[in-house]
C-alpha cells in the first residue's frame, strides 16, 4: 500500500513509540515539539509544547496517559498525553537522550549525555501516581561507560537495565544495587558507537543497531550473541515485528556527505530480515534522507519510520506480506 | 669480586710508590684530554657501543685512488683540484680532504680520503667520478671506505663453496591441480591481506590463506600466477606453494615502492626514488633487476629521476612505470628502456646493452613491445615545425632491422595497441583538422605477421567522434572501440576479416548509445564487458560478439574496477576503497548472473592469480573444443549434483536454525510464564500480559466546550 506521508516536524526526526494499543504514534524530532498521531491515518492529534531543544526520545506508559521525553534542553518532561499539558519536569546538567518507563510505569530510566566536564549517566527516578507526589530525585545514578549513552532500557522484571552507546559495548546493570553485571565481549560485539536498542516484545531478546553497518540481537539474560544482520550502511534504527519473526534495520550514508554523490549512493532504505536465517527479505524505500527512526505497530500490521529529511512514514503492509516465504 | 681485585691491585701499586691512598681524591684526577694514558674503561657496553659507531661512522669516507704523485711545491695544486672536483657532488667535511704524504720522499702517494657529511653523498660521489679521466694516466679508481675491510677479507686462497644438500621445494603450481578447476584470488582489505578459492559452484569463497600486515604496499601476482609478491620497507617478498604460501625469496631494496615481473617471471624489477640531499636536485632513483629464484642481483641502475623521466625530446617529467619494458615474449630475453633521443634495449645473458649501443631515434616518444615476438613498434612526432612527418615503425631486435615504417602527416599524438598474440597492431593516430583547433581519429592497421607486413587505414564513419576507449580481442581478430562525443557514446565492433577475405577490416556493428566508458574483453575471447565506471555508476552489460547480442545489463553501483578470471568463466567487479560506501566485490558469471558478493570496509585489491599458458597443442585444444559436449555431461551431472547438495544443506541448514530458535523461544516462554505473578505484581495487580481479554467499549464521553446564555426574543404577532 502507498505510505502515509506525515509532514509535522520542521526538522529531522529522532525517535518513533507506538502506544500500547497501537492506535497512535508519538513522534520526536530536532525540532522542539514532540507529536503525537493517529497510528491508523496519519491525521496528526497534536503536540507537546515546552521543549527548548531536540527531542531525543519519548516513552508512553502503558495506559496511554502519560508520556515522558528527553531533550537537548538539558529536562527529561512527564506530559498528560491527553490534554498536552506538561505535568512535571526532571533538570539534569547535561542534555537527556533515552527515555524508559518500567514494567508498571512507577520506574523509569533516562541516560544524560557527557557534557563539558560531566560523564554519561544513567538516572533512575521513581514516577509517582499521583502528580503531586513526584519528585526530581534519583533512586540510582550509574556512571562508567565512555561517551554517550544513545539508549537504556529496562531488563525483565525491572531487575536489570541495558545500556548501549559511543563506545559500542552492551552493558547489563543490576537496577537495585547498580553494579554492573555483564559487558558484551569485543570479539562478538558491535565494532562502533551503538544508535539503537529495542527490546523484543516478551523481553527475551533485544536488537542493536550499530554505525558497524550491523544489527545484533542477544539473549537479554545472558547477553550471548544471537544473530548478527549485515548490511551495507551504517545502521541508526532497528525494530523487531511483533507478529512475524522480521526485523527492520534503518539508516544510511552520513548526513553529512549524502549530497555529494548519486542519490542512491545514501541506501535511505528500510531493510527487512528475516530474523531466524539472517537473510534480507526486501526493502523500503522512499525517504531522501536516512533513516533515524523506526517502529512497529504493536499488532504488527504497520510499521513507521521518521528520517532525517523530516517525515515520518507510515506503512501498512499488504496483505502479501504476511506470506512471505524465503 | 673483580672490582675487589682491581682494589687489591691499586692498592699494591699505591705502598709500592708510596703514595697514601686516603689521602688522595680520586675524583679531582683529571686525565689528559683525548688520552686515556692506556687506561681501559671498565664500562664494557659502552665500549661495545663506541665500537659499533665506529663500523658505521666511515660510510660517508671514500678513497680516491690513482692520483698523480706530486711533490710538496704541488701539493696544494693537486689538493685545489680534488676539491673542486668533490665539493661539486656534496658538502665535503671541514677538514675531510686528506692527502697523506711519504715522509721520506715528501712526495704523495697517490690517493686521498675524503669525507662527506652524508653516506648518500660518498655513494654519489663514488658513482658519478669512478674512472673520471683526471689526464690520461690518471683514472681516478673511488671506493667507499667501508669496501676496504670488505676487501680485506677476501680470502687469499679460494675456497670452494660449500653445496648445501638439495632440499625439494613445494610444488609452486600445486593450486593448479585442484580437482574441481577452481581459481585463485587475492583481496587485501583493511590489514588483511586472504587468498581465496572462487568456489562459484558453491556461491561462495572458500580461504585458503589469510594473513594481516602482510604486505607494507600492495601484493602482486607474477605474471604466470607461481608467485605472490608483498612489499616492505627494507624490500620485496615472493610466496607460494601448495597453501601455505611460505616465503621464498627476499630481494633486499630499501624503501622499494614499485615493483614489475618479466613476463616469463624469471625477473624481478624494483624501483624506490629517495629525496635528495639538496632539495633542488631531482629525486635519486634505484632500479635493481634481481633473478626471482636465486635473489641475486642481475643489474642496478641508479640516477636521478630526470634521467629516467620518460618523454624523450623534452616531453612530460615524472617517471612512467614500468620504466623497462619487457619483451621477447616469455624468454624474458631483452628488455628496454626509452631514453632521449634513443631507446635502450638490454638483453638478460649479459645483461648489457644489445650490441653495447642503445637504438638511436631522433626525439622519440613512445614505444611498446609485441606482446609475442622481439619486435619492438615506436612512435616519433613532426620534427622541425612539420616539415618532417611524424612516424611509426618497426624494429626487430636483436638485428635492430626496420621492418615497416609508415609517415604520418599533421598528427598531435600517436597510441599504440597491440593484439596479444603480436599478429595486429593497432595504432591510434591523432591528427589535426585544418585549421589546427581540434583533432580527429584515425587507426593504422599492421598486419604484424603478414608478409610485408600491410596496413590499413581505418576510419569511423564519423570521423569527429572521439574515441574513449580501444580493446583487442585476446587472442581474435576482432576490436571494439567506444566512441562519441556526448554522454552515452557508441560502440564498434570491428573485425581483421570480412567472410571472404581475411586481409581486409570490416565493421561488425554499432551499439547506439551505451552507458559505457570501459571495455573488458573475455581472455578467451568472444564476450566482452561494457562498463560503465566512474562517472556512471557501475554500469555492466556482458554483450556475446559472436551472437552480437547482449546476454545481461546488470550494475554493480559505483563499480570501480573489474577483472575476469584468468580462464574467462567468471568475472569480478569491485568497489575499492576510493569510495567510502559498497566496499566490496561481486562474482558474476561470463553470461552477467550475479553469483555472490562479499561486502568488506577499506577493500583495496582484488587480484585473480594468473595461470600459466596452457600445455595443450592446439589441436589437441581443437578436438576438445570439437567435443564439448561429451566433455560437458560429466561436468553437468556434477554441477547437478552440487546444486543438489547444497539445495539439501540449505534446507537443513535452515531446518536447524529454525529449530534452535524455537527451543530458545520455548524455554523463555516457560520462564515467562513462571515470572507472570511477578509482572501483576509490579502492575498492581492488572493482569493482562498480552493482548487477551480486553473488550472494547465505547464510551461516550460528553465535554462541556463552552456555555453561553442567549437571550431569545420570542416573536410575537
Amino acid at each position: 500500500m502507498r505510505p502515509i506521508l506525515m509532514k509535522g516536524h520542521e526538522r529531522p526526526l529522532t525517535f518513533l513509540k507506538y502506544n500500547r494499543d497501537g492506535d497512535l504514534l508519538f513522534s520526536c524530532a530536532k525540532d522542539h515539539n514532540p507529536t503525537v498521531w493517529f497510528a491508523d491515518n496519519g491525521e496528526r492529534l497534536g503536540t507537546y509544547r515546552g521543549h527548548n531543544g531536540a527531542v531525543w526520545c519519548c516513552d508512553v506508559s502503558r495506559d496511554s496517559t502519560r508520556l515522558i521525553t528527553g531533550s537537548a534542553d538539558q529536562t527529561a518532561k512527564l506530559w498528560n498525553v491527553q490534554t498536552g499539558q506538561q505535568l512535571f519536569t526532571f533538570n539534569f546538567d547535561s542534555p537527556a537522550r533515552s527515555v524508559d518507563f518500567s514494567v508498571g510505569d512507577k520506574l523509569a530510566v533516562i541516560t544524560t549525555d557527557p557534557f563539558m566536564e560531566l560523564t554519561s549517566a544513567l538516572h533512575v527516578k521513581r514516577i509517582a501516581r499521583d502528580i503531586s507526589d513526584q519528585t526530581a530525585e534519583s533512586l540510582l545514578v550509574l556512571k562508567g561507560p565512555q561517551g554517550r549513552i544513545n539508549r537504556a532500557l529496562w531488563g525483565p522484571l525491572n531487575k536489570t537495565i541495558i545500556s548501549g552507546g559511543e563506545d559500542a559495548i552492551i552493558r547489563i546493570w543490576d537496577s537495585e544495587t547498580g553494579k554492573l553485571l555483564k559487558e558484551s565481549d569485543k570479539e562478538s560485539g558491535h565494532k562502533k558507537t551503538i544508535t539503537s536498542l529495542v527490546r523484543s516484545v516478551d523481553g527475551s531478546h533485544f536488537l542493536t543497531g550499530s554505525l558497524d553497518k550491523s544489527a545484533k540481537l542477544w539473549d537479554t539474560r545472558t547477553l550471548t550473541l544471537i544473530k548478527t544482520y549485515v548490511t551495507e550502511r551504517p545502521v541508526n534504527a532497528v525494530a523487531m515485528s511483533p507478529l512475524l519473526d522480521h526485523v527492520v534495520i534503518g539508516g544510511g550514508q552520513d548526513a553529512s556527505a549524502v549530497t555529494t554523490t548519486d542519490h542512491r549512493a545514501g541506501k535511505f532504505e528500510a531493510k527487512f530480515f528475516d530474523k531466524i536465517l539472517q537473510e534480507e527479505i526486501g526493502g523500503v524505500k522512499g525517504h531522501f534522507g536516512p533513516i533515524n527512526a523506526l517502529a512497529f505497530n504493536p499488532d504488527g500490521k504497520s510499521f513507521s519510520s521518521g528520517g532525517e529529511d523530516g517525515y515520518v512514514r507510515l506503512h501498512h503492509f499488504d496483505p502479501d506480506y504476511f506470506n512471505i516465504k524465503i | 669480586m673483580a672490582d675487589v681485585a682491581v682494589m687489591r691491585e691499586i692498592e699494591a701499586t699505591a705502598s709500592r710508590l708510596g703514595v697514601d691512598l686516603s689521602a688522595i681524591d680520586l675524583d679531582s684526577i683529571r686525565l689528559p684530554p683525548d688520552d686515556d694514558l692506556g687506561i681501559q674503561s671498565d664500562d664494557e657496553d659502552v665500549y661495545q657501543e663506541e665500537n659499533l659507531e665506529f663500523d658505521t661512522g666511515f660510510g660517508n669516507i671514500i678513497v680516491v685512488d690513482n692520483l698523480p704523485v706530486v711533490p710538496r711545491e704541488k701539493f696544494e695544486k693537486l689538493e685545489g683540484v680534488i676539491r673542486k672536483i668533490y665539493s661539486q657532488i656534496g658538502l665535503i667535511k671541514e677538514d675531510g680532504l686528506w692527502m697523506p704524504v711519504d715522509p721520506q720522499t715528501e712526495k704523495t702517494l697517490g690517493y686521498c680520503f675524503i669525507e662527506y657529511n652524508t653516506p648518500q653523498e660518498a655513494e654519489l660521489a663514488k658513482e658519478k667520478t669512478h674512472g673520471y679521466k683526471l689526464d690520461r694516466a690518471h683514472i681516478f679508481s673511488v671506493n667507499m671506505f667501508d669496501d676496504f675491510d670488505r676487501f680485506m677479507k677476501v680470502p687469499d686462497e679460494w675456497a670452494p663453496p660449500e653445496t648445501s644438500p638439495y632440499t625439494p621445494g613445494e610444488n609452486l603450481q600445486h593450486w593448479l591441480t585442484d580437482s574441481k578447476a577452481r581459481d585463485q584470488f587475492v583481496i587485501r582489505a583493511g590489514s588483511d591481506t586472504e587468498v581465496l578459492w572462487n568456489d562459484a559452484r558453491h556461491l561462495k569463497p572458500d580461504p585458503v590463506y589469510k594473513r594481516a600486515f602482510w604486505t607494507e604496499s600492495f601484493v602482486q601476482w607474477s605474471p604466470m600466477g607461481t608467485y605472490l609478491a608483498t612489499i616492505h620497507r627494507q624490500g620485496a617478498a615472493v610466496w607460494g606453494g601448495a597453501t601455505t604460501f611460505n616465503r621464498l625469496m627476499r630481494y633486499a631494496h630499501p624503501q622499494v615502492k614499485l615493483i614489475d615481473f618479466s613476463p616469463g617471471e624469471k625477473y624481478l624489477v624494483t624501483y624506490s626514488s629517495h629525496e635528495p640531499s639538496n632539495p633542488r636536485d631531482a629525486n635519486r632513483v634505484v632500479i635493481n633487476i634481481f633473478d626471482v629464484r636465486t635473489g641475486k642481483v642481475m643489474r642496478d641502475f641508479k640516477g636521478s629521476a630526470d634521467d629516467f623521466a620518460i618523454g624523450g625530446a623534452g616531453g612530460v617529467a615524472g617517471v612512467s612505470w614500468p620504466i623497462f619494458r619487457w619483451g621477447g615474449g616469455k624468454d624474458d630475453k631483452y628488455f628496454a628502456r626509452l631514453g632521449k633521443n634513443m631507446i635502450s634495449v638490454y638483453e638478460t645473458d649479459t645483461f648489457s646493452l644489445v650490441d653495447k649501443k642503445s637504438l638511436k631515434v631522433e626525439s622519440v616518444m613512445d614505444f611498446s613491445w609485441s606482446p609475442t615476438d622481439p619486435i619492438l613498434a615506436l612512435f616519433v612526432p613532426e620534427l622541425g615545425g612539420g616539415n618532417q612527418p611524424a612516424r611509426v615503425s618497426l624494429v626487430q631486435i636483436p638485428s635492430k632491422e626496420e621492418l615497416r615504417q609508415k609517415n604520418l602527416f599533421s598528427v598531435s599524438d600517436c597510441k599504440m595497441y597491440w593484439q596479444s598474440n603480436g599478429e595486429y597492431l593497432a595504432v591510434k593516430v591523432d591528427r589535426y583538422t585544418k585549421t589546427k583547433k581540434s583533432t580527429y581519429t584515425g587507426f593504422e592497421l599492421f598486419r604484424i605477421k603478414e608478409r610485408d607486413i600491410p596496413i590499413e587505414v581505418l576510419e569511423l564513419e564519423n570521423k569527429n567522434d572521439k574515441i574513449i576507449a580501444f580493446a583487442w580481442e585476446p587472442k581474435g581478430h576482432r576490436f571494439a572501440v567506444i566512441h562519441g562525443d556526448h554522454p552515452r557514446p557508441d560502440i564498434s565492433f570491428y573485425s581483421m576479416r570480412t567472410a571472404q577475405n581475411t586481409g581486409r577490416v570490416s565493421k561488425l556493428t554499432t551499439l547506439k548509445g551505451k552507458q559505457a566508458n570501459a571495455l573488458f574483453w573475455s581472455p578467451a575471447g568472444r564476450f566482452i564487458i561494457l562498463a560503465g565506471l566512474k562517472g556512471l555508476n557501475g554500469q555492466l552489460e556482458f554483450y556475446n560478439v559472436d551472437e552480437l547480442e547482449t546476454m545481461a545489463t546488470a550494475e554493480h553501483f559505483m563499480a570501480t574496477d573489474i577483472e575476469w578470471d584468468p580462464t574467462g568463466r567468471y568475472v569480478a567487479t569491485s568497489v575499492t576503497s576510493v569510495h567510502e560506501m559498497e566496499n566490496g566485490f561481486n562474482i558474476w558469471s561470463f553470461h552477467g548472473k550475479l553469483l555472490y558478493r562479499i561486502l568488506k570496509d577499506h577493500f583495496f585489491q582484488y587480484l585473480w592469480r594468473p595461470r600459466p599458458p596452457t600445455l595443450l597443442s592446439p589441436e589437441k585444444e581443437e578436438e576438445i573444443a570439437k567435443n564439448l559436449k561429451k566433455y560437458s555431461k560429466k561436468y553437468e551431472a556434477e554441477d547437478q549434483d552440487v546444486s543438489m547438495l547444497l539445495s539439501e544443506q540449505e534446507r537443513e541448514k535452515r531446518k536447524a536454525l529454525k529449530d534452535e530458535w524455537e527451543r530458545w523461544v520455548n524455554e523463555w516462554k516457560k520462564q515467562h510464564e513462571q515470572e507472570k505473578l511477578e509482572r501483576q505484581r509490579l502492575r498492581d495487580g492488572e493482569a493482562s500480559d498480552e493482548e487477551e481479554e480486553y473488550e472494547a467499549k465505547e464510551v461516550e464521553i460528553e465535554e462541556v466546550i463552552d456555555v453561553k446564555e442567549e437571550v431569545v426574543p420570542l416573536d410575537h404577532e
